[in-house]
Order: structure tokens, then sequence, then C-alpha cells
């Protein structure tokens, strides 16, 4: 982070470039009071949903340094954790060697999921915003296929708890009962009456120390420099495809695993649902912290999911107390998520306008600075 | 051999897969009991009650904005006249005009808006307006909580505040374009004359609208921005005007679609609605940043034609019904293949 | 001790692009450790000649080339930059090609950044090897140190003076081990004085020390200064090549640009002194990307055909886009006596200017629709032309019919080839289309024609119809023409008087019957005064 000047200057860029995380403070110290939540209560929640959520949040750090903006397609990794976990479940692998054997199937999957993903978006350059978006709805379309007609029938399930009473399918809702809190359980650590999951939070250190060692590699170097310039990249002799298809598959597989420690510690997964959710608010959780479609750090990863969390876990109450509604404090979470993710891929298109204009005017005359003759 | 050869490429596999499937639904109704003049029925009426909202996609694809993700908006504006004429209490053909008339106010106001967000992020349209579709949604399930409205029809039964979330227009103008010269032909078929009688018309339009000095204008600045602003087009002016066509087809659809269907939807119904019609009008051979009326027409024929059939016949062959499952797969494919086709155009190039 | 053996041999070079001839015959040799100026105007071939050299996708692309390459005595034929990198080839191309969010350092070592290994090599491959930076900080320092220039190495480019960013660019050519030959295309174009001087001077040094450079550039006196011999490209073809201590840079300004040309079928129009000044030109600026204009006045008489030529990215495009609005523009223009405002485009071409842009496919047409709509489109919606008017004028709708008549009138007056009006604009050949650009100009019925580029990349016949059409227009209906052009011998073949751009300003204004060398001069930035002819 560059040194923040005191000066007027540099208090009006500081408050335009987090323009985002801010509003949400202010929000939230309105509505923390409104909700009636005690302190204690909200930061157990917060160390909690850090827990479940930051994994899957980091996973769209590395498409973004690529230049492939917010990776949509990490729903495809939600997935096949999912399918992961379904197995597990129905071979009763309970435990840790649940939560890795889960994790060793889904890779695989994972991969080529990823890979597919890549391929298709490598196609749609310029737009890979909206093609991860539409793919995550049509990967949801043949896992309907497979889970909700598949499995059961041409794929073999033993546990007739898991399969829906007409005999094929999986149900709605899986208990998971084998592999519940198994990881964040594994070294039970309570500080000041707060439960703190400690092996989960060391995994997400690790994690976290390997993104920053990922960028100084020559893949990571790589991909920054395609993030900034593909052709310039490009007649560098990096190769563009495959860095770009590399990008995605990690930032898959990660979220693969994001998804099955996100559901781990809710013990139970919404089959149809799950993964949907995913993808919107790990997205709308990194904007939130202030990451931009191009510019995304590890510091907005955990501000982020605190502060969406936070006003996740407060507006239904504090919703109740001002209107007396709870649903409507629970539309206005739907709105602000959404609203959210809308207001900063705005600001990032508007500031892209704004620079690709600058560009041109700083090459008026008075400003001395020539350009390059070219044809 | 040749000219199919042609054919294939214009029309693209997908295309042309699509309408095969089509086909051999039709052919295979019979043999498993599903009878061919109620599915044809209800293929023309499920045809009617889209096709304007697909229409709706037409003006922002031809100026460059391209595909309509942010429709939601629209319909937004066609609910809010919907149950603002419930509220006043027309009914018949008084009420579905006084419906319009108030949708339109709206779908011009928040089109307006729309427009200018969209002209100051040129480039990155498609992604926003979704999200914008996304939060008008959301926010408006805020309103119908709050809005204080009293017509018995719309509130929630005990008394409480805020609007339900389904509201029936059995009394107040339930199929009054469907039934308006109706043919019936036998006991099953029903061809809805005075819903395609006023889908023509605002196809007709739309067409007219096209063929202006302005409708050209647009045309050039989705073709080709420089070229337009070379020759003194107002570019922001014309993607304005296309946004606001759009949003006000929308609500137009919107209470098309809800004279046939018999309900009023709100808070998360019209959260997924720009979806069908973008695949539609992408099946009907449109391209991100090209679309004509013939592409609405044949899409939508074989986008609803698929969701009609495909329950029916396919559940009574497989017994199982995997209409949904098809529906999202056939839809989300064919917007993925014409996103990515475009990429490919522009290279040669 | 600069070793005397022959580095680089080019035997034989000739080169086609779609029937047209870029390059024919070219011979050139260069020793170990010589400096080599190629000099010539634009399309004489010299990018062309770097290209196949470099081995770029494109030449492959559009058929190859004949002729033979001798690179440290074995015969090379690169099938990618990438070969020719590998050879010990750098070239340092006129447009930047810097990462902005990375320091110097890190752009100078793009893609060879030394690396450290460790295991996961073995699961992963070598992409994963972790950056040694205080190795790539030695070899950047190396590199730096050869240029002698202040670079910081941890600075970031998007924060760099553009001078600095044109060292870097060189650095990053430099810092290879296996460097030998260093092509530079332009490489002062961008720096003050002193950095020149700077650049120049390493270039000298690198010399010494055994590296082989090939100078392309249009400043004669720093050619004539630092390469030890030049050679002149002129239609592909090397018309001297000269020791530059043996020549002058008149001399060589004539070798450029250099034809004769019979003037007898010009015709006898003069355009009297006392013509009306149809369009004033005071203090023009125009920011256009590439072809910056600075400082231009000039004064156009009513009826004249006047001609604006130069070298390329000296500004003479940038005029009349400027003018016409497509670029942000400063000064002050008079048309017919009123000023004109600049940044609007329709205010423009409501006062009866038009413009056939030099950008055919991008900005003079639109592809994807039929020829009638092209040609009829700027008089539709400037002038409500071909237009059918209801209740009052309330709504309109294409008169589709007049259209397509107005169309076949200009398919039959400049003999476009097309299958139909309907056509779709893309389908036609590069000269077809110019056609297209210009009836859509001439159905305006413009005062004052801007044409840039008319004949670029068209075929003989075409060329000669294209400009025969512009001279009738101007003596049909007396419609001023200005014409933009890098082919000077086209404008000295139909314009009244000439003025050529160097930097952005007008370095003099000739009539046509003036010497080549005169007007090379001008070009190449020798400023002559010409004041009876402005």
């Amino acid at each position: 982070m560059k040194k923040i000047k005191f000066t007027k200057e540099g208090l009006i860029h500081f408050l335009s470039s987090n323009a985002v995380p801010i509003m949400f403070i202010v929000l939230s110290l309105f509505a923390i009071p409104l909700s009636g939540f005690s302190i204690n209560y909200l930061v157990q929640e917060l160390l909690t949903r850090l827990g479940r959520n930051s994994f899957l949040v980091l996973s769209l750090l590395i498409p973004i340094i690529a230049g492939m903006g917010l990776n949509f397609g990490m729903v495809l990794g939600a997935m096949a954790g999912q399918i992961g976990l379904l197995f597990v479940t129905d071979w009763g692998v309970a435990g840790i060697p649940g939560l890795s054997l889960a994790a060793i199937i889904a890779t695989p999957l994972a991969a080529l999921l990823g890979y597919l993903c890549g391929k298709i978006l490598n196609k749609a350059k310029g737009r890979e915003m909206v093609t991860g978006f539409i793919l995550a709805f049509f990967m949801d379309g043949i896992y309907q296929l497979l889970v909700l007609y598949g499995m059961g029938s041409v794929i073999p399930i033993k546990s007739s708890g898991l399969v829906l009473s007409r005999g094929y399918g999986i149900r709605n809702a899986v208990n998971l009962v084998g592999v519940r809190q198994s990881l964040d359980d594994l070294i039970p650590l309570s500080i000041a009456g707060l439960k703190i999951p400690l092996v989960t939070f060391m995994v997400i250190a690790f994690f976290c120390l390997f993104i920053v060692w990922f960028r100084k590699t020559k893949l990571g170097q790589d991909m920054r420099a395609l993030g900034q310039d593909m052709a310039v990249g490009d007649s560098a002799g990096i190769p563009v495809e495959r860095t770009r298809i590399i990008a995605i598959i990690i930032s898959t597989i990660l979220a693969c695993y994001g998804q099955i420690i996100f559901l781990q510690n809710i013990g139970t997964m919404n089959t149809y649902g799950s993964h949907n959710q995913t993808g919107m608010f790990s997205i709308a959780a990194l904007l939130i912290g202030g990451a931009s479609v191009s510019r995304a750090s590890i510091s907005n990863v955990f501000l982020g999911v605190i502060l969406f969390h936070l006003m996740f876990v407060v507006s239904p109450m504090a919703g109740k107390t001002l209107i007396g509604s709870a649903m409507l404090g629970e539309y206005f979470r739907v709105f602000i998520s959404y609203g959210i993710i809308a207001i900063a891929l705005v600001l990032h298109a508007w500031k892209r306008q704004k620079e690709r204009e600058r560009e041109r005017l700083s090459l008026r005359l008075g400003n001395g600075t020539a350009v390059k003759a070219g044809e | 051999m040749n000219r199919i050869k042609t054919f294939i490429q214009d029309a693209g596999w997908p295309r042309i897969i699509i309408g095969l499937f089509l086909i051999a639904l039709f052919i295979a109704a019979p043999s498993v009991k599903v009878r061919v003049d109620t599915s044809l029925s209800d293929t023309f009426t499920r045809f009617g009650m889209n096709a304007v909202m697909v229409l709706a996609m037409v003006p922002m694809i031809q100026a460059g904005c391209g595909l309509n993700f942010g429709l939601p908006l629209g319909i937004i504006a066609g609910l809010l006249g919907a149950v603002l004429t419930i509220e006043i209490g027309f009914t018949g053909a008084l009420g579905f005009l006084t419906a319009i008339i108030i949708a339109s106010g709206f779908a011009l106001i928040f089109g307006y808006g729309y427009g200018v967000l969209l002209n100051r992020v040129k480039g990155d349209e498609m992604m926003i307006a979704t999200y914008v579709g996304f939060s008008s949604v959301a926010f408006m399930c805020m309103v119908w909580l709050l809005v204080p409205l009293k017509s018995p029809n719309m509130i929630w039964g005990y008394g409480g505040s805020g609007l339900r979330t389904t509201i029936t227009v059995e009394d107040y103008w339930l199929k009054i374009l469907n039934d308006f010269l109706a043919v019936k032909i036998g006991e099953k078929f029903v061809f809805p004359t005075g819903m395609f009688l006023f889908c023509a018309l605002l196809c007709l339009i739309i067409w007219a609208f096209f063929k202006t000095k302005t409708g050209t204008a647009l045309t050039a600045v989705g073709s080709n921005p420089d070229f337009a602003r070379a020759s003194g087009i107002k570019i922001n002016k014309m993607r304005t005007i296309s946004v606001v066509l759009s949003t006000w087809l929308g609500a137009i659809g919107i209470l098309v679609y809800q004279q046939s269907f018999g309900f009023i939807q709100l808070y998360m119904g019209p959260f997924y609605m720009a979806f069908p019609a973008v695949a539609a009008i992408l099946i009907g051979g449109a391209s991100v940043n090209k679309a004509s009326i013939s592409n609405v027409l044949i899409g939508t024929f074989l986008f609803q034609g698929i969701l009609t059939m495909t329950p029916s016949v396919i559940n009574s062959v497989i017994q199982t019904d995997m209409s949904e499952v098809i529906r999202i797969i056939v839809s989300n494919g064919m917007i993925i293949y014409a996103l990515t086709r475009v990429v490919k155009a522009r290279a040669v190039k | 001790m600069v070793e005397q053996e022959e580095l680089l041999r080019l035997e034989g070079i000739s080169k086609d692009f779609f029937s047209n001839t870029v390059l024919q015959n070219v011979n050139l040799s260069l020793k170990k450790g010589e400096i080599l100026g190629l000099v010539g105007e634009n399309g004489a071939g010299k990018t062309t000649l770097m290209k196949i050299l470099f081995g770029m996708p494109v030449i492959h692309e559009t058929g190859g080339y004949k002729g033979k390459i001798f690179f440290e005595g074995k015969e090379v034929k690169f099938p990618t930059p990438f070969d020719a990198l590998d050879a010990g080839i750098g070239m340092v191309h006129q447009e930047f090609s810097l990462i902005p969010g990375f320091t110097t350092t890190e752009n100078i070592l793009l893609n060879r950044e030394s690396t450290r290994y460790n295991l996961l090599v073995e699961v992963f491959g070598e992409r994963i090897e972790t950056l040694n930076r205080k190795e790539m900080r030695n070899r950047a320092d190396y590199a730096i140190g050869k240029l002698q220039f202040a670079l910081d190495p941890e600075m970031l480019v998007s924060e760099m003076p553009v001078g600095h960013k044109q060292f870097t660019e060189i650095a990053r050519e430099i810092v290879r081990e296996n460097i030998k030959l260093l092509v530079l295309d332009e490489p002062t174009a961008v720096l003050g004085e002193t950095e020149a001087v700077i650049l120049l001077d390493s270039v000298k040094r690198l010399a010494a020390e055994g590296i082989s450079v090939i100078f392309i550039s249009h400043r004669l006196s720093e050619v004539l200064d630092t390469a030890h011999k030049v050679i002149v490209l002129r239609d592909g073809a090397v018309v001297k090549e000269v020791e530059s201590k043996k020549t002058s840079i008149p001399q060589v300004a004539e070798w450029m640009v250099g034809r004769e040309i019979s003037l007898e079928n010009r015709g006898d129009k003069k355009i009297s002194r006392e013509a009306p000044t149809v369009l004033k030109v005071s203090n023009l600026w125009v920011d256009m990307p590439g072809e910056i204009v600075r400082d231009v006045s000039l004064s156009i008489k009513e009826g004249e055909i006047f001609g604006i030529g130069g070298l390329a990215g000296q500004g003479k495009l940038g005029i009349p886009n400027g003018i016409m609005g497509l670029f942000p523009a400063g000064g002050r223009v008079d048309f017919l006596g009123s000023r004109i405002p600049l940044g609007n485009p329709r205010a423009v071409l409501e006062t009866g200017m038009a413009f056939v842009s030099e950008d055919r496919r991008g900005v003079g047409l639109l592809l994807a629709e039929p020829l009638d709509w092209n040609i009829a489109f700027s008089a539709m919606q400037i002038q409500n032309k071909y237009l059918k008017s209801f209740l009052g004028g309330i709504f309109t709708q294409r008169n589709d019919r007049e259209i397509a008549r107005l169309a076949r009138e200009y398919i039959e007056m400049l003999d476009i080839k097309c299958v139909s009006e309907r056509q779709k604009a893309v389908e036609l050949s590069g000269g077809n289309q110019q056609k297209i650009c210009l009836a859509k100009a001439f159905a305006l019925k413009p005062k004052l024609l801007f044409v840039s580029e008319p004949t670029r990349g068209i075929d003989v016949g075409a060329k000669k119809l294209v400009l025969d059409t512009l001279h009738r227009y101007n003596e049909e209906y007396g419609t001023t023409i200005i014409i933009v052009s890098s082919e000077l011998e086209e404008l000295r073949s139909i314009c009244d008087r000439i003025a050529i751009v160097d930097q952005g300003r007008i370095s003099g204004i000739l009539p046509p019957q003036a010497k080549a060398a005169e007007f090379g001069l001008l070009m190449v930035g020798q400023v002559k005064k010409a004041a009876e002819y402005e």
C-alpha cells in the first residue's frame, strides 16, 4: 500500500479509491446497534465465518492477477468439491480422512472443469466475466443432470438415505455428519469463551503464504505481465493461452477445496443450491473489501469477508428493529450483495474509460511529453 | 451441396441441432400419447407471451450495447404499471391500456437513467446490466414490502402491509389479448389471435423505427461507432434511445406475458427473466451486435417450442421430468456459444 | 578492436503483398561492429525488410519472400521472431512494448528472468521456479551501464518519462548475452536533444564492442553522424549505398525522394493569387496518437487542389482529422469566413466540408452493411436526403429506392466492381471500398473535400481513376480539395501547391514543379523558407 499522504488531495484520493469498504463500515456502524446483537456474539460469528469463507475468496485472487477479472467460474470448483463430499458421505468415510478423500476425488474433476472453463474464457477475451457467469449456470445444468438424474441410477449410491424417494437422484439436503467440523475441531481452541477453528485458520494462513510465494515465481510473474498487457506479454514470448488456462485451473481447484472447507463447517449441504451462492457471496465479499476487477490483494479478502458477513448477520435484525420486518432486512441484505457488485463493476469500468481519456489528454501540447511516431 | 454448406455455416450448428431436436419432438409426440394439437396450441401461446420480451433485446443489440441482461428493469416498470392499475381498479381493456400507459412512463424514466449509466461504462455493458438488473429486483423486493397500496386483491391476507408474491389478474384483464378474435379448432387447439396481432403491431413499430433516420443512425452506432462519430452522429444519444426502447418493450412484454399467464409475479419473480429472452434471440440467429426481427420470431418459436415439448414428450418417454435441466443447458449453452463466437469474427477482420 | 568479418548479408530480397511489389532485389551486407543507416520514405520498404529479417508471421502469412539471408556465414530463414531473437538479433520497434506496472528491471528481463530452482519444479515444471531478483537486478544494471543513461532500475514504467521508456526498450535487447545485431526503428523520435545524443553515443559504443546496428531513421543528421554507411531505399529497391563520410544531407534527401516526373499533362490551371481564401487554419494543434500536430497555419484558396505531404508520423494525417473533429484539437479554423467549432463532427459536416479518412475500414465504412447504405449515409444524416417524410416531418422513413438509385449512379461513375448495390461493403476489394468512401463524400456535394491517403493499398488502375475523379470534381464543380498523402508523386501530379509537414509543423510549401530534393529536405527537417508560396 502506498504511503497515505495527509494532505487534502491525499485524503480525497484515499476516500475515492476505498469508497466501497468505507461505505460499508459506515453502514455497519449504524446497523450493529440496531440489531441488538452483543459484541461477543458478533465476534464469534465473524471468527466462524472467516474460517468458513476466506479460502473461497482467496481463490479469486489468481485470475484477477492474470487479468481475467472476477472468476465466476469458481462455481465449477465448488461443484467438484460437492461431488467429492457426496461420494465420501456415501461411502461413510469420516473425519479428516473423509475430507482428504473428498479433496482427492474432487481435484482431478476440478482440474478438468478448470481447463474447460479456461479454454472457453480464452475464446471470449474481453468478455471473460459475462462468459464465466453464464458458464456457471450452464454447468449447473450439467451438475443437476449428474446429481439429480445420474446418481443412484447410472452411478451407484450405497446409502439409501442420500437418495430421493423415487429411487435415484440425491436429496436436496445432505447431512455431512461424518465430516462435520472435522477440520475446525481438529485442534480445539477456546479463548475467552470464543471458539476458534485453529486448524482451519492455519490452512488459510498457509494458503496466503502460497499466494505470496506464487507471485514470486516465473509463472506468477508471467500472469502479472499478461494481466497488465496481453499483447506485450505475447510479443515477449509468454504463452498467453496456456498461462491463462493455468490461472483458471488453479483457481478452480482452490475453489473446490474452499467449498469443502465451507461445507464441513456448516455441516449440511444444500445439494442444488450451495455452489450457486458460493460464487456470488465470494465475489461480493472480495469487492466489498476494496478489490476491483483488475486489482486485488490478500487484505481485500479478509476485510471483505469481515464486512460482508457482518452486514449479513446484522441486517435481518436491524431491519426488524427499524421497520418491524425481518423480511425487509433479508431483502436488504440481498440488495446490498448485488448492488455492491454492480457498484464495483461500474466504478471499475468508469475508471477504465477515464484512464483511456486521460492518456489521450496527456499527449496534448503543453504537457511536454511527446509520443512515439507510428505507422 | 455448397448451398447446404453455406446454410450450415450461417446458421451455426447449435441452431440446427435445436431445430432438428424440436422437429424430432413433434414427430415423436403422438407415439408417446402427447397430443400434437395441444402442444401446438401451447407453443403458439408461449410464443406470443414471450415474443415481446425477446423483441426488447433488438434495439440495444443493434446499438452496440450488448445483450440486455438488465431486462428486469423494464419488467419492473411493467409490474408497477399493473400493480398501480389494480389499485386504481380499472378492469378489462381499459385496465390493460392504463397499465401500458403507466408502465411506459416508468420505463421511460428507468430506461433513461439506465442508458446514461451504460454510456459511462462502454465495453463492460453486459456484466453491469446483469447486476443492475439483479439489484433493482432486490431493491423492489423491499419496495413491494413497504408500498402503501390498499387493494385487497394485492395485499397479504391477514392485513399485513406489503403486497403478496403472486397477484392474480383474473378479474382484471386475464387473456384480454389471447381471447380477442381467438380461433378454436377442435377441442384442444386455441390460437390466441389477439396476442399475435398485438405482437405483430409491436414488431411493425420496431421495424418502422429502424427505417427512420434515427433508426438508421442507431444501427450504424452498433455496426461501427467510429464511422458513426465521423458522420456526425451523437453516439451517446443513440445508445440512450436504444436503452429506453428496450426497457419500454420489456415493460410491455411482461404485461403481455401476464395477461396470458394469469398472474403478476412480484419479488424475485423477474430475477432471472432476462436469460430466456437472451437465449431465445441468440437461438434465432442474432449475434452480440446484430439482431433482426426474424431472429426474434425464429428464436422465440424454437426456444418456446423446446420448453413446451420437452416436458411432455421426454417425460412420457423416460418417465422423468427433465425439462428444467434441459432448459438450463440449452439456454445457457446458446449464450456461451454466442459469446465465444463474437471474438472469432472480430479476429478475422 | 572492431572485427571486420561479415555478420549479415541479404541477397536478392524481394516481396510482394497481393501483387503489389514492396521490395525488389534488395542486397545488403553488414560487418560485425558496423552501424548501418537505413533511410527512405514511407512505403519505401524499410519496415518490410526488417520484418522479413525478423521472421514476423505477417510475412509468412502473405506468401513469404524471395532471396536469401545469411547470418554469421550460414543461410538462415527464421520461422518466428523468437528464432531471430535466439540467433542474436534484437529489434526495438516503433511502438513501446512495455508492461506499465512493472519496474525497469522487470521489463528489461521480461520473459527471460533469472530463476532459482525449487522442488516443485519436479512436479509442475520450469515455470514454477522462483525469481532471483538479486541476479535480475545485476543483469539490468549491466545493461543500463552499457547505455550510460541514468535509468532507475526500480522505477515503474508507468511513471517514467517517455525518453526513459525508450532506453528501457533498448536495454531489454542488449541485456541478452548473445546479442549480435540490433535493429533500431526511429529510436530518437521521442527523445529530447540531450537524450538523443546519449543514445547515439551508446550506439557507437555498442558497435565498438562488436554489436552491429541497423539504424532506421529519417533524421539524416543523426544517421550521417552515427552510421558508418547509409543505404537509401526507394520504392522497394536500393538506390544507393554509400559511406556516410562521403555524402551529405541534401544528397541523401535527393536520393530518398528522387524521381523527376513529367509535368506535361498537368494542364494550365493556375490559381490566381487573388482567389479568395476558403479555409484558414491558424495555430492548429491536434492530439491524434501517432500523428500529433503542434502548430499548423495554412490558407487554402478556393478551387485549388492543395497537397499535404511528409513522412509518416510527422502529423500530416492529424490535420484533416483534427479539423473534421475526430480528435481533440485547438487553435482556430475559419471556413468561408466563419469560425468553425472544433471537436464537433456534425457541425463541420453541416458547413459543407467532407472527409475521406485514411482509415478506410475503421472509420470510413460500415463493413457489415450494404454498399448503398454506406454511400447514402452521410447525406441522409446531415442533409436529410433520401428520406420520405410523414405526418409533417414527425417521422421519416428511409427511401430505399432512392438510395439504391444513388448507389447505382456512383457505381457507374466510379466503376465500382460489385455484384449489386446491396452487396456488403466488407466483400469488396480495397480499391472498390475506397471508391465507396469517395462516393459517400461526393454524395454530400461538399464545397471542400479532405482526402487522406486516397490511393493507399489500391491497384494501379483504381489509383488513376480515383485521382482523375478528384481532378474532375475540382474542375467541374470547383470543389476545393485538400489531399493528404505519403506519395509525393501523386501530390505532384495533381496538386497546385504542396505543403510538407515535419514534426507537427509545416516546414514549407512548394509548387509541384520544385525539385524532388527540395521536398526531401523539407521532409527530413531542414526547414526552408518558401514565403512566396504561402
